[in-house]
């Protein structure tokens, strides 16, 4: 795989963002602000850290994604295009009928996604499933599970994280997007996390924090996480929900809308800005 | 005048075996056979039979805890990596509590995910409604791509086992906690999706599932007595459903009776109903538990308490023939 600079890596970022905005507004539904919030966290995962191939989707070898928080499959979708696994093109069928790109993903549909997911809080317990398939067949691929905050609140999120403590996953490294907001508000106002990484501490895991926006940061926590034996690792990414367009940062109401035509050019004007 | 296919005896002093047994031995087979079978428990290992499996194969056991909806999904990620998982609990756990993981992950993906569900039906006995899985075909059967199959007995669901490894799907093995009586032997056909006629017959159809066809086949002998020739139908896989024995049978007979240990409600009844009224609709009647939550009692008690006997067959096959003439 082609080794990126991470001022290639921040432009990637930044050309998935455009393709998201422009996806939704076609779409005319969809969600922006989590999937703004999880940008470098795909980036770094498709696009420097994740051993896997496009070409050969079933590659048995490839590392494994497993979308928990499926509804920020559009971003997923925009690398999964950029890095070659289908045409960029194919980015505008986004929700409509006979697409490949559901709304919430399918794995039946697109070869290269490896769950269907949609209903919160089960990719954890499906990472704790395929990483320990790989320590039964002495296999060396690493899962890797993104999550929300807000999806914390389901209770099989903590089951999980008790059997992959148990079970003494260090091939399963988690990811929690930590933007802080959820459809009904923000997450301290919903239903608390704090102290976030005492609880995953508490339920044995490894915890990294780190900025979620900043590439590098990921890349090292990701890597560093390979380096940690006998249990589960998890990154808190603290992020920003709608980041890159001004006016859907820290708003809650861009969770699930797609921009109009006027907000959309006002997005990419924006975005073209931040290249670099 | 039962097939010579199935055990000698069974209406004088059948064997009696819990068709959960079916299931851990089955298991224990696979083990040996099949490198690929997984077996995940709850909690409730040894009441499933899977201690069998946990003992010989320790290191494809993965005990999940108390987190039914964990293991459904557990299961569904083992299967990503070809494993052929076996989750195993009750079904008010398996299918109830861990639907949403069932639906969204396992059956509209097609994974390769098997469910030994356990304590079906009324005659869990003693533990009560919360514990007795009345509702579990209907929440299993409106899935797609979900193969579900009840089985009559021990050999069955033996068999049953076995062969949802042959499927590349999820697949539901539903089974019960008591003995029951053993009316198949090793030896009699089995295929998933093939209901088996027991019974010849021209009068009226039976088309039971699980324990229910016991009762039919006993129903039987005491109509023959009187005249009216049963066809008595085993027909085991709830889904899909035989079509082809269940319309050449209405056709002949004209009326049709079906009997489960579950809720009227979605479940073998509604599948037949379905099916015939749109093509070959005739007079019927579904047996049933009629829309009630179950209780606390010995089995035996509560199978006449709600009305899952074959002396409920024998009423309902009478009500049918007024209703075809």
């Amino acid at each position: 795989m082609k080794q990126h600079s991470e001022k290639e890596l921040k432009n990637i970022a930044n050309t998935l963002r455009k393709h998201l905005i422009k996806m939704l507004e076609k779409a005319g539904s969809g969600h922006p602000g989590g999937s703004m919030s999880s940008v470098e966290i795909i980036t770094a995962l498709y696009f420097a850290v994740m051993k896997h191939d496009p070409e050969n989707p079933c590659w048995e070898k490839r590392d494994r994604f497993i979308l928990s928080k499926g509804h920020v499959c559009p971003i997923l979708y925009a690398a999964m295009a950029e890095s070659g696994y289908f045409p960029v093109s194919e980015l505008m069928t986004l929700r409509k009928l006979g697409s490949r790109l559901q709304g919430h993903p399918h794995m039946c549909k697109l070869p290269g996604l490896e769950t269907s997911s949609g209903s919160l809080g089960q990719g954890l317990s499906i990472a704790v499933g395929v990483a320990k398939g790989f320590k039964m067949d002495e296999k060396k691929n690493h899962v890797y599970c993104l999550m929300g905050d807000g999806e914390l609140n389901e209770g099989q999120i903590w089951e999980a994280a008790m059997s992959a403590s148990q079970f003494q996953l260090d091939n399963l490294t988690g990811i929690v997007d930590v933007n802080g907001l959820q459809i009904d508000g923000w997450t301290k106002d919903v239903k608390c996390l704090s102290p976030l990484k005492d609880k995953w501490e508490s339920f044995g895991w490894y915890v990294i924090e780190v900025d979620g926006h900043n590439v590098k940061q990921i890349i090292d926590a990701l890597n560093h996480a390979k380096h940690i034996h006998f249990k589960p690792t998890v990154l808190l990414c603290h992020t920003i929900k709608g980041k890159g367009v001004s006016f859907m940062e820290d708003q809650a109401g861009w969770h699930g809308k797609a921009p109009n035509e006027e907000q959309t050019k006002k997005a990419l004007k924006e975005l073209e800005r931040a290249e670099v | 005048m039962t097939t010579k296919n199935l055990a000698k005896d069974i209406y004088e002093k059948p064997d009696q075996i819990p068709t959960r047994h079916g299931y851990g031995d089955a298991l224990v087979h696979l083990g040996k056979t099949n490198k690929d079978v997984v077996v995940l428990g709850a909690d409730l290992t040894s009441s499933l039979r899977a201690h069998l499996f946990a003992k010989e194969f320790p290191e494809r056991f993965v005990e999940v805890g108390i987190a039914e909806q964990d293991m459904m999904n557990i299961a569904a990620g083992l299967s990503l990596v070809g494993k052929i998982p076996f989750v195993s609990t009750y079904g008010v756990f398996c299918i109830g509590r861990a639907w949403d993981q069932l639906r969204t992950t396992v059956a509209y993906a097609n994974l390769n995910v098997k469910i030994g569900s356990g304590h079906g039906g009324i005659s869990v006995g003693p533990d009560g409604a919360t514990h007795q899985a009345l509702e579990d075909v209907a929440l299993s059967r409106v899935l797609p791509n979900l193969t579900v199959i009840v089985p009559t007995d021990y050999h069955e669901t033996y068999k049953a086992t076995i062969s949802s490894t042959k499927i590349q799907g999820p697949v539901v093995v539903r089974f019960g906690r008591e003995k029951v009586p053993v009316i198949t032997t090793k030896n009699t056909p089995f295929k998933v999706g093939k209901a088996d006629i027991y019974k010849k017959g021209t009068d009226v159809t039976v088309i039971a599932c699980g324990v229910m066809v016991y009762e039919a086949l006993i129903a039987a002998k005491m109509l023959a007595k009187k005249g009216i020739d049963l066809e008595v139908i085993n027909c085991h896989t709830i889904k899909p459903l035989d079509m082809d024995t269940i319309i050449a049978s209405a056709k002949k007979t004209k009326c049709v009776v079906t009997a489960e240990e579950h809720q009227q409600i979605g479940g073998l009844g509604s599948a037949v109903a379905e099916f015939l009224s749109k093509n070959y609709p005739v007079p019927m009647r579904i047996i049933g538990v009629n829309d009630r939550f179950g209780e606390s009692g010995p089995p035996e008690d509560l199978m006449k308490e709600f009305g899952l006997t074959h002396e409920t067959i024998i009423k309902s096959v009478q009500d049918v023939v007024k209703m075809k003439k």
